[in-house]
């Protein structure tokens, strides 16, 4: 009766064969390839910038060279400030976007719910998504007080909107015979909220982290460059204005790797639930 | 005399800003207990409406509908609903799709969990009770879709184009499975399909309706007098041309 069994079985594991060993080999050494291009092109564009600086081909002052960033790194150190610089801002950022994500969803989550609400609400969402965010900047700084609070409440204007709008057009996206199944078996609503609905959009709400990680670090650099006495972007502004450009290049090469990584901290929460989810 | 399904004189209009659509209209309609009634018909004509609102998922606009003598207001758990896909939920292990609808019913119990595991095992499915629905076959998938509407033990069971998201040859060994698993559990079953052959092979009865608003055009009692019937028996036997071409014509297809 039922004989159609042995097509699902999954593949077995098989002898290597002297192709399948020289495939192997030519993606393992293309790997390979890449990774050293990388490197090589990131020692190269130093080490030029190193050259050039050092030669006086460029001015040292306005393009600053990699050995001053290293100077300007370790003697921040040295003050005992570059930790808390770094720390302050990342921080806002874990704050802010954790915040976005966790409110965006739950904006989503009532605007799905209630057809009447997501209508009404809807030519607003359209402004509030297209205005320039950064342009409520001042007025946070005289509601919110010029501190770490504006600065997150910046974050959050720039990557809320956004959330919701993605997370809801990942809930509408859902399968509608998904959510009648759930209603054959007499499911109401909450369930179906919560068998269905929320489980099948972990992919879209990661997809929003990720989106979000990155609106994050535009929103605290925007709101430490208007507010702060603390931070990266703090850094950057001040060196500007003073024009040490050791201090802004050391800023921006520091944020470079702290939003790449953080970045990759998101890739890896993902693929952790993705493989819970055997997929 | 035992009718555990009843429809009296169904009419169903959809509302739309461009005016009223008249989807059914004077549907009556009687099944027995343990009886397998498929329903065919031009695409359109509300087939699916129909097993929409005997599964009370749907009001009707005028009628009523009773199952085992109780007039259906909502969802009832008298009936259980299989869909076209299995949809069968990714992040779920087949045990736990299988146990979706008792979830949902807040009747999980360590009985209802032992069923579900019996039911796995005499399927066919026990070994992949902790697999992903992604590692299964088509045909192993809707027989766990099968099992996840019979562990909430209806007894009623809707097929709402229940074999269409299958290859031709998967399809007939689907077939013979859950009419085997239906009669085996002696359930009541009302079959929507497109497929002639497909509602021949499997129903007692097939019920032909028209275009567009749909009203039933008749009514084919279906024998083939073979001792131990399944879906491809019941293919290679003559009377099943006799029946197809009798209900091809009353279908009136234009290309």
């Amino acid at each position: 009766m039922f004989k159609h069994q042995k097509n699902s079985v999954a593949l077995q594991p098989l002898p290597i064969s002297p192709e399948h060993r020289d495939y192997l080999k030519h993606v393992r050494r293309q790997k390979i390839m890449v990774g050293f291009t990388q490197v090589f092109i990131l020692i190269l564009a130093f080490g030029l910038w190193e050259i050039c600086a050092a030669c006086k081909f460029v001015d040292p002052f306005i393009t600053s060279q990699p050995s001053r960033v290293f100077k300007t790194m370790l003697m921040l150190h040295q003050e005992g400030v570059l930790i808390e610089h770094i720390a302050v801002t990342c921080l806002e950022t874990v704050i802010g976007f954790v915040l976005g994500t966790v409110l965006g969803t739950i904006a989503a989550i009532v605007l799905w719910w209630s057809e009447f609400i997501s209508k009404v609400s809807e030519p607003y969402l359209v402004i509030l998504n297209s205005l320039p965010k950064i342009a409520l900047g001042p007025i946070f700084i005289v509601w919110i007080g010029a501190g770490p609070a504006a600065i997150i409440v910046m974050t959050l204007a720039i990557s809320l909107i956004v959330t919701i709008l993605e997370v809801l057009n990942g809930f509408l996206a859902i399968d509608k015979e998904k959510i009648k199944l759930v209603q054959t078996f007499g499911g109401t609503k909450l369930q179906v909220m919560a068998k269905v609905i929320l489980p099948a959009s972990l992919p879209t709400i990661i997809n929003a982290l990720k989106i979000n990680v990155g609106l994050s670090w535009v929103g605290v650099i925007v709101g430490e460059f208007l507010v702060s006495k603390a931070g990266l972007g703090y850094l950057i502004v001040y060196g500007g204005q003073v024009f040490k450009l050791d201090l802004v290049m050391t800023s921006v090469l520091i944020l470079g790797v702290a939003a790449a990584l953080m970045y990759q901290g998101v890739v890896y929460l993902e693929k952790m639930l993705v493989k819970r989810q055997g997929q | 005399m035992n009718n555990v399904v009843e429809l009296n004189d169904i009419g169903m209009k959809y509302q739309s800003l461009n005016g009223e659509i008249p989807a059914l209209e004077h549907i009556s309609l009687k099944v027995r207990q343990g009886e397998f009634v498929s329903i065919v018909g031009p695409s359109g004509c509300g087939k699916s409406t129909l097993l929409s609102i005997v599964s009370g998922l749907l009001r009707p606009t005028s009628g009523s509908v009773f199952v085992e003598s109780e007039k259906v207001m909502g969802p009832s758990k008298k009936i259980g609903y299989m869909l076209q896909k299995d949809h069968l939920f990714d992040w779920r292990t087949i045990t736990q799709n299988v146990l979706l609808g008792l979830e949902i019913q807040k009747a999980v119990t360590p009985e209802a969990k032992e069923y579900a595991e019996r039911l796995l095992v005499t399927y066919g499915l026990s070994e992949f009770g902790h697999k992903y629905p992604s590692q299964l076959s088509g045909g192993m998938r809707q027989r766990a879709a099968l099992i996840r509407t019979l562990v909430t033990n209806p007894q009623i069971l809707l097929l709402d184009e229940a074999f269409s998201a299958l290859d031709y040859q998967t399809r007939l060994a689907v077939n013979d499975d859950i009419y085997a698993i239906i009669k085996k559990e002696n359930k009541t079953a009302i079959m929507v399909t497109h497929d002639i052959a497909e509602s021949i092979s499997m129903a007692d009865r097939v019920i032909v309706l028209t275009r567009r608003p749909g009203t039933v055009k008749s009514c084919h009692t279906i024998i083939f007098g073979l001792d131990k019937r399944t879906p491809l028996k019941s293919r290679k036997v003559p009377e099943f041309q006799t029946y197809f071409e009798q209900i091809w014509k009353e279908l009136d297809v234009h290309v």
